[in-house]
């Protein structure tokens, strides 16, 4: 069994973003950049299932600038086997992502993607489901739990009101929430042998799909800060201040 | 051309939720339509004819909507989409279930978790757990819209009686994915999403027994329902769904009470809106007193008990 697994390079969750001041976007200049956490978890899964033996490939995938070459090492190193880059300069909207990566699941067959909830920058949360959709695979978002036998996989999810469970044909689509599982540090000979594992690259614009984006960002802004509060003394003067002050109980 | 709103149910009643996805379709300025999709479904189509705005209700019943999957429904909803703009529901885990397939059955892209609406083409939406927000324009033919419920009031119901239309919906294929179960978190109290306090706790509480002891009476005492970090959920004291953050709930209490939570970016991304926010923690230094109206520099231990005890 061969899995898919769509890997982003993101700002890392660690840094303190930074609108710049003349409103047209984040300032990522210099900043550590990583591997999506979600899509962490989502590798981790899968090299799991090659480590039981459910799956006997392991593909990581790419969409962005040739510096996501670093986000696919790092997913060799956690254990992936092959990666591909898809290489483009132009921001990519979760839509042409899909788009994308339908064209690469056709290509490359696998019987399971597995691929993160949300990219932490954007926040979007689309892109499982619009490939899902794309190719007509079975859907299951935001698991904590997946289990492969033969043609079926099952999987909990996290939804509002607690867990719900799933049974789906293969090959399906799965995107990974934060309970699945705990990714691994990659150990140094693995990051050293990681060296070594293929690394495809290929033009977007070979892959036929229009990238145009269709949301037209018109400004990013910082957010309003809160008014700046108060130290209070003791629970009695918070109390206090609550009923007489703020006047929510 | 109209808008069509996606209802979230559980076949017997309308998520609140819905009703600020009403809200936020009614600043769009065009006449709404509701989609009850499901099975035994009538009484929540009922209610939702009584939501002031609500022009008509579409009612689709079948054994494949019964529980919400995301393949039929999004299906159902490209079949019905050609009349209408605008298609929107909650950003709820439902609706970011299903929006996204509809989007890319129409090949247009969704804008997510929109918390203003600017006019009937741009949007605002926060991003990098909130710690951006960006203005978009959607340039589609149709655009499709996953509404941050919190940041819209709740439209009124009660008085108006819209016309509910059926629709006949069988998938176009047997279906490969099957709902085996729902196991539902044990909730006592008011829901998360649309309480009117929330007290939340972190790391610091140290065990299951300790979270429910400090914070289900402090909680009771004030009618609250509770939230958690995610640090206290991967812990194991608290279950998924109770989660407040960027991966986790939204939440717009009138009162929000952080209690050994240190007030990570991706945790402030879920309540920094709140109205009133209150942090008790031992460390000055915590990030969350840099968004608390008010701070109490306190071992939650001896202070949550006093609290409870003088609240009551
Ligand atoms: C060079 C460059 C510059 C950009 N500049 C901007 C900008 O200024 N403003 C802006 O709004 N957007 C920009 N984008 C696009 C933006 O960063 C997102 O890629 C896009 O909006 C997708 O949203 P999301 O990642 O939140 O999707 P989600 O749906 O949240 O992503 C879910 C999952 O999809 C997969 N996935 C998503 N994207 C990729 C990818 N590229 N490669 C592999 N897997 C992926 C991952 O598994 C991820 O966990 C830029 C992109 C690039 C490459
Ligand atoms: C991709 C990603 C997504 C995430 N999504 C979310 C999310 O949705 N929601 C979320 O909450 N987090 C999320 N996180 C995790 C987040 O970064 C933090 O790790 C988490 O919020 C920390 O939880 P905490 O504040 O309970 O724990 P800590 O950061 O450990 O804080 C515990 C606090 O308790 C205080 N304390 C300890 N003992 C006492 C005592 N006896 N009395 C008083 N105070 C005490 C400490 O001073 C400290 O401030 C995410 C992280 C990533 C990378």
């Amino acid at each position: 069994m061969k899995i898919l697994v769509p890997v982003k390079r993101v700002l890392d969750a660690n840094v303190a973003v930074r609108v710049k001041p003349d409103g047209s976007g984040v300032d990522l200049a210099n900043l550590k950049m990583s591997m999506n956490p979600f899509d962490e978890i989502a590798l981790e899964e899968a090299v799991r299932l090659k480590e039981a033996g459910v799956a006997s490939d392991v593909v990581a995938v790419s969409i962005g600038p040739a510096q996501a070459q670093d986000t696919l090492r790092s997913a060799l190193a956690m254990g992936a086997d092959t990666a591909i880059l898809v290489l483009t300069d132009q921001p990519v909207e979760p839509l042409a992502v899909a788009r994308l990566l339908a064209v690469l699941v056709e290509r490359e067959a696998p019987d399971l993607v597995i691929m993160g909830k949300q990219a932490i920058d954007d926040d979007s949360n689309q892109t499982a489901q619009m490939l899902s959709a794309l190719v007509g695979w079975p859907q299951a978002t935001f698991a904590s739990k997946v289990e492969v036998s033969e043609a079926v996989v099952t999987v909990t999810r996290e939804v509002d009101g607690g867990l719900e469970t799933l049974e789906l044909d293969l090959p399906a689509v799965i995107s990974a929430d934060l309970r699945l599982n705990t990714p691994r540090y990659a150990s140094l000979p693995n990051v050293m042998k990681a060296k070594k594992k293929p690394l495809e690259q290929i033009e977007a614009s070979e892959l036929g799909i229009d990238l145009t984006p269709l949301l037209k960002i018109l400004e990013t802004r910082a957010p309003e800060a809160r008014k700046p509060g108060s130290t209070v003394e003791s629970v009695a003067d918070l109390v206090e201040r609550l009923k007489t002050e703020a006047r929510v109980i | 051309m109209s808008t069509l709103v996606l209802a979230e149910h559980d076949n017997a009643r309308l998520n609140p939720a819905t009703l600020r996805a009403i809200s936020a379709a009614s600043a769009l300025g065009a006449p709404i339509h509701i989609l009850v999709a499901g099975e035994g479904c009538d009484a929540v189509a009922a209610e939702a004819a009584s939501i002031s705005g609500v022009e008509k209700v579409l009612v689709a019943n079948g054994a494949a909507l019964a529980h919400g999957l995301a393949e039929p429904l999004g299906e159902l909803i490209v079949s019905v989409a050609e009349p209408y703009r605008h298609i929107a529901a909650a950003a709820t885990s439902f609706g970011k279930n299903v929006l996204p397939r509809v989007a890319a059955l129409l090949g247009v892209m969704q804008v997510s978790d929109i918390s203003a609406v600017v006019s009937d083409t741009i949007f605002e939406r926060p991003i990098y757990a909130g710690g951006a927000i960006q203005k978009v324009e959607a340039t589609g033919e149709k655009i499709v819209l996953t509404v941050r419920a919190p940041a819209f009031e709740m439209a009124a119901t009660g008085e108006a009686t819209a016309p509910i239309e059926t629709v006949a919906f069988t998938p176009s294929s047997p279906a490969r994915t099957r709902f085996v179960g729902k196991e539902r978190a044990a909730g006592k109290g008011p829901d998360l999403a649309s309480a009117r306090i929330v007290v939340s706790g972190g790391r610091a509480l140290g065990s299951a027994e300790n979270f429910e002891a400090l914070l289900t009476p402090l909680a009771e005492t004030l009618g609250a329902a509770i939230g958690a970090s995610r640090a206290a959920v991967d812990a194991g004291y608290a279950p998924n769904d109770w989660q407040v953050g960027q991966t986790g709930k939204v939440v717009q209490p009138d009162l929000y009470i952080a209690i050994g939570i240190s007030g990570a970016i991706q945790h402030l991304a879920g309540m920094k809106n709140a109205r009133v926010i209150v942090a008790i923690d031992k460390d000055p230094d915590a990030a969350i007193f840099g968004v608390a109206d008010y701070g109490l520099v306190a071992d939650i231990f001896e202070a949550v008990p006093e609290l409870t005890k003088a609240l009551s």
